[in-house]
């Protein structure tokens, strides 16, 4: 049975699609078999992150409504051959998601990958529900801003009320992903520091992943940022937190220390 | 001078904004299930009120204003047409 790992945040464009698609090429590169899932109806773009945008054919919900089967619909990453990705639909129909379709979808995913990562719209409605449903994990992807910690906060409540694990009585696994994390302004006491955000949301730290721009120009080839220039602070951040979630012990390195200008450089050859 | 300020006396943002956080959010997470409570108070409105006059679920509105001294429970309840106001024990 797969782990259910679920990227959320309540707020939009603080890069729980980024983040999908870094940590599941990032297990995927493992060896372990993975499918990143886009719950975001109407609005997906995973499949741009991912490159794959051109072999969309079917989608979640043709598999849902009974127009394609679940293995036709899935689509087998050309860099990584043990991700796959499960396209969301451009349907306007909000309703097009049915928790009887998702129940099925999940289940059979699960059973035959190790990893199931499905990726939230922004928001608290429906989607972002269904998203977070089956979770065994949570990813709460969080920018040292304001409004993107309160919005967490609202999303780690809904995560302990709104879930199977929750209905069940047991509690989702949740791991907060410090995103956009600049150092240097942190350091200058303009932006909240990790300590803060972890502080006030009081969850346990799954990584930080520096402002870049790696992201930008990986998303701009569709290459998920963690294995589009694996040397990039953001890719070894996104592959310490992969790590993390198979259990293994990674020193949580403060990313993004100050890059040498040409004179810097020169200085560090010279001494 | 300004300038003077603006490079070596300007206050840093960060301890603000935890500063707001830790107080918003301590009030919100008070009203945890702050939704739920207002669902219920909603049902137990729209069923006193269904007794004696018809009403419609989506008609019946209900509103917290959170305050420090006092919060005010808002309720507003549509009713189709006008209300007799002569007690009308059908049942």
């Amino acid at each position: 049975m797969a782990k259910i790992i679920t990227v959320t945040s309540g707020k939009g464009g603080v890069g729980k699609t980024t983040t999908t698609a870094a940590i599941g090429a990032a297990l995927a590169r493992t060896g372990d078999s993975v499918v990143v899932v886009d719950f975001d109806v109407g609005l997906r773009n995973l499949d741009l992150i991912m490159g794959a945008e051109r072999r969309v054919v079917y989608d979640f919900v043709n598999v849902i409504q009974g127009d394609a089967r679940l293995p036709q619909a899935l689509i087998r990453d050309k860099r990584v051959e043990t991700l796959f990705l499960l396209p969301a639909s451009q349907t306007r129909d909000k309703d097009a998601l049915t928790e009887e379709g998702v129940d099925k979808v999940i289940g059979d995913l699960s059973r035959h990958f190790d990893w199931v990562i499905c990726d939230s719209p922004a928001g608290i409605e429906r989607g972002a529900t269904l998203a977070m449903r089956h979770a065994d994990i949570a990813i709460v992807v969080t920018n040292p801003e304001v409004s993107s910690v309160r919005d967490s906060d609202r999303i780690v409540g809904i995560l302990d009320a709104k879930t199977l694990k929750a209905e069940r009585g047991e509690t989702v696994d949740k791991r907060l992903l410090l995103t956009r994390y600049d150092p240097i302004r942190a350091a200058r006491g303009d932006m909240l520091k990790t300590e803060d955000v972890l502080e006030i949301l009081s969850l346990p730290l799954l990584g930080i992943v520096p402002e870049s721009h790696d992201v930008l120009r990986a998303s701009n080839f569709g290459v998920p940022v963690s294995i589009h220039d694996p040397e990039s602070a953001p890719a070894r951040a996104y592959v310490d937190a992969a790590r993390r979630l198979k259990g293994e012990t990674v020193a949580m390195e403060i990313p993004g220390k100050p890059r040498l200008g040409f004179f810097g450089k020169f200085l560090r050859r010279a001494a | 001078m300004t300038l003077w300020k603006k490079w070596f006396s300007s206050a840093s943002s960060a301890p603000q904004a935890r500063e707001r956080l830790q107080i918003l959010l301590s009030h919100e997470r008070q009203v945890v299930g702050g939704d739920d409570l207002l669902a219920s108070l909603r049902e137990d409105i729209l069923a006193a009120v269904a007794k004696r006059v018809p009403c419609d679920r989506d008609t019946v509105k209900v509103r917290l204003e959170r305050g420090a001294p006092l919060s005010i429970l808002e309720i507003e309840v549509e009713i189709r047409g006008n209300v007799e106001l002569v007690l009308n024990q059908a049942a």
